[in-house]
């Protein structure tokens, strides 16, 4: 079934983290499988944001030896990004597997993620001046406890509850996906995909890269692929419901805007709320009561509908 | 039959309770026998269980940290209490509240459901002052329902009767596989509205979006705005002097009588072509073949 959520404060800054957090624990009954957020932080001119595992949760219970293999992927990771002269201004691990490092570079980054993503076990799940991306097994309080991201200050963001339908209770299988190589843009989804396989290997074709077997995925690629052809996120939105077979409605996010589109058959719900300063969208009414209890007004988009909001 | 009291119904057998409360069956072509009620009788009719009410006993219910379940069995508990008006407060979005009653109430919502909101009711009248999610009445068999402002998709699915009515826009599917009873939809409405629907009526003072009334078996829909596209087998019909009245009677009902009247309306019906009914057993065809 799997629940999305998303919000986007207009001209200001607020606890996304924590409003995140609220919405998605709402709707852990639509999934409770993994729970995955895409927040945005002030961006940071010049630095970026990278984020990345070096293992899937269900490798931690493979033993001692473990452990070495990851220090062993860290150092690799390291020693690249030294060899394309990132300077590494901090560097977090909120799990053994999950790291977070503030990096400036001035070179060309697909170059620098591609690199990095030779590193056997290595998966980048997000590069950007804003964008944070964190998912991981269990329900949103869960997540957020171990990311510590109950209080993370920003603009906008999108989230995840996924109910484990076509592929693994895996890391690799949640969402967010991030939109590789695409600085700052992330999706989430809720619904199947028909041509999943058909407009997977068009994608791979054309040189993009797949790290699962999750048919949302493709979304994420799909919208790297228009946004590297010129296409506005808009455009990309409209055009899915044309080109991706299938019952969808998903969220994408960039460092300042935040879309949505929903299918033809309008088979996948989303309910909307929008103020002058507050835009906030759910699969269900109770997620964007758990952020703004008093009396509001709200509806359901209707299919084919696309809309695109700037933060 | 209008002098019987509850006590005097509820001591009756089901046979002679079906009699005295002027019920009829009727049998259709086929093996399919259904029970219609006159409207009086409608208004009439108790299940032999449900608790006596005063609509003049009121109380109020705060479900802000209650489950759906708790809240659903202490309405079930205040009924059986007496108590005719119940006043749920803060259900902020929560599912399923108010599903599965059977019997007289003035239930009143401050605030807005989530999914499945009071369906599979009979007899109940609602008012709900907020928004509901999917499914809102569905399979609701008799009764009111008032929403405020608006609802998701797949409004009223396959209700068998009473009023559903929505004074903001709803969303996809709405009245799928309606079976009966009334839809009113003050503002617009999604694509598929009407899908197989196979009696009763829906009036959208708005406009539909694609496909309406797309597989229709019989029931009628009037649109009062555009109508997006009419789906396989729904056709145009013109408006009679009894839809007109009957039009301007139910939305004078619910003070949604447009402006400009109801002649505006476009009535659409099933065209029945895609009609094919199949009424042999597998071993009644076996004998013919």
């Amino acid at each position: 079934m799997c629940g999305i959520a998303g919000l986007i404060h207009k001209g200001k800054s607020s606890n996304v983290g924590g409003e995140m957090t609220a919405m998605l624990q709402a709707l852990k009954h639509r999934g409770p499988d993994s729970t995955g957020y895409a927040v945005y932080g002030e961006p940071t001119e010049g630095d970026y944001v990278l984020r990345l595992k070096v293992a899937e949760a269900e490798d931690m219970a493979k033993g001692r030896g473990i452990h070495q293999v990851l220090a062993d992927r860290i150092a690799e990771v390291e020693a690249i990004m030294q060899e394309h002269g990132v300077t590494v201004k901090t560097k977090e691990n909120a799990t053994e597997y999950a790291l977070r490092y503030l990096i400036s570079h001035d070179g060309d980054t697909t170059a620098l993620a591609e690199h990095i993503e030779e590193t056997d076990g290595v998966e980048i799940l997000s590069l950007g001046n804003g964008l944070e991306l964190i998912k991981d097994l269990g329900d949103a309080s869960d997540v957020a406890g171990l990311y510590g991201l109950n209080e993370f200050n920003g603009t906008h963001g999108i989230g995840h509850t996924r109910m484990a339908t076509e592929s693994d209770v895996d890391i690799r299988s949640a969402h967010p996906y991030w939109a590789f190589p695409y600085n700052d843009v992330s999706v989430v989804h809720n619904g199947q995909i028909t041509n999943y396989w058909i407009m997977r290997r068009q994608m791979e074709r054309k040189g993009h890269r797949f790290m699962s077997n999750c048919d949302s995925e493709l979304l994420a690629v799909y919208t790297a692929n228009n946004l590297a052809n010129g296409v506005t996120l808009e455009q990309s939105l409209r055009n899915s419901i044309e080109e991706i077979d299938g019952v969808f409605t998903y969220l994408v996010a960039t460092k300042d805007q935040l879309g949505m589109a929903k299918d033809t058959m309008a088979a996948k719900p989303l309910v909307l709320y929008e103020s002058d300063d507050l835009i906030a969208m759910a699969s269900e009414e109770v997620a964007i009561r758990a952020i703004l209890p008093q009396e509001i007004d709200t509806y359901d988009p209707y299919d084919e509908e696309v809309r695109v909001w700037q933060a | 039959m209008a002098s019987l009291s509850d006590t005097e119904l509820k001591q009756m057998s089901q046979e002679e309770r079906v009699t005295a409360l002027g019920m009829r069956t009727e049998a259709l072509t086929g093996k399919s026998l259904y029970i219609e009620f006159d409207p009086d009788a409608e208004e009439r009719f108790t299940y032999p269980w449900a608790p006596e009410v005063d609509y003049n006993k009121r109380t109020e219910l705060d479900t802000d940290e209650m489950t759906t379940t708790e809240v659903n069995s202490k309405i079930r508990a205040l009924m059986a209490e007496g108590y005719g008006t119940i006043v749920l407060k803060n259900p902020r979005g929560k599912h399923s509240l108010g599903v599965g009653i059977l019997s007289r109430l003035n239930l009143i919502v401050e605030g807005s459901l989530g999914y499945f909101g009071v369906g599979l009711i009979d007899g109940p009248n609602v008012r709900i002052n907020g928004r509901v999610g999917w499914s809102c009445g569905e399979n609701m068999m008799a009764g009111t329902i008032v929403i405020e402002k608006n609802a998701g998709s797949t409004f009223g699915a396959a209700i068998r009767g009473g009023d559903l009515v929505c004074r903001g826009s709803v969303g996809s599917r709405t009245g799928i596989d309606q079976k009966g009873g009334t839809i009113l939809v003050g503002g617009d409405t999604g694509a598929l509205s009407g899908f197989m629907m196979q009696r009763g009526r829906m009036v959208v003072c708005g406009n539909a979006g694609k496909n309406l009334g797309d597989s229709m078996y019989d029931g009628t829909i009037f649109v009062g705005g555009k109508i997006q596209s009419l789906g396989v087998d729904a056709i145009e019909a013109e408006l009679t002097d009894l839809d007109h009245d009957w039009l301007t009677a139910k939305l004078t009902q619910y003070g949604m009588m447009p402006d400009k009247g109801v002649d505006h309306f476009t009535k659409i019906v099933a065209g029945k072509q895609l009609w094919n009914y199949d009424n042999l057993e597998p071993n009644e065809k076996k004998i013919i073949l």
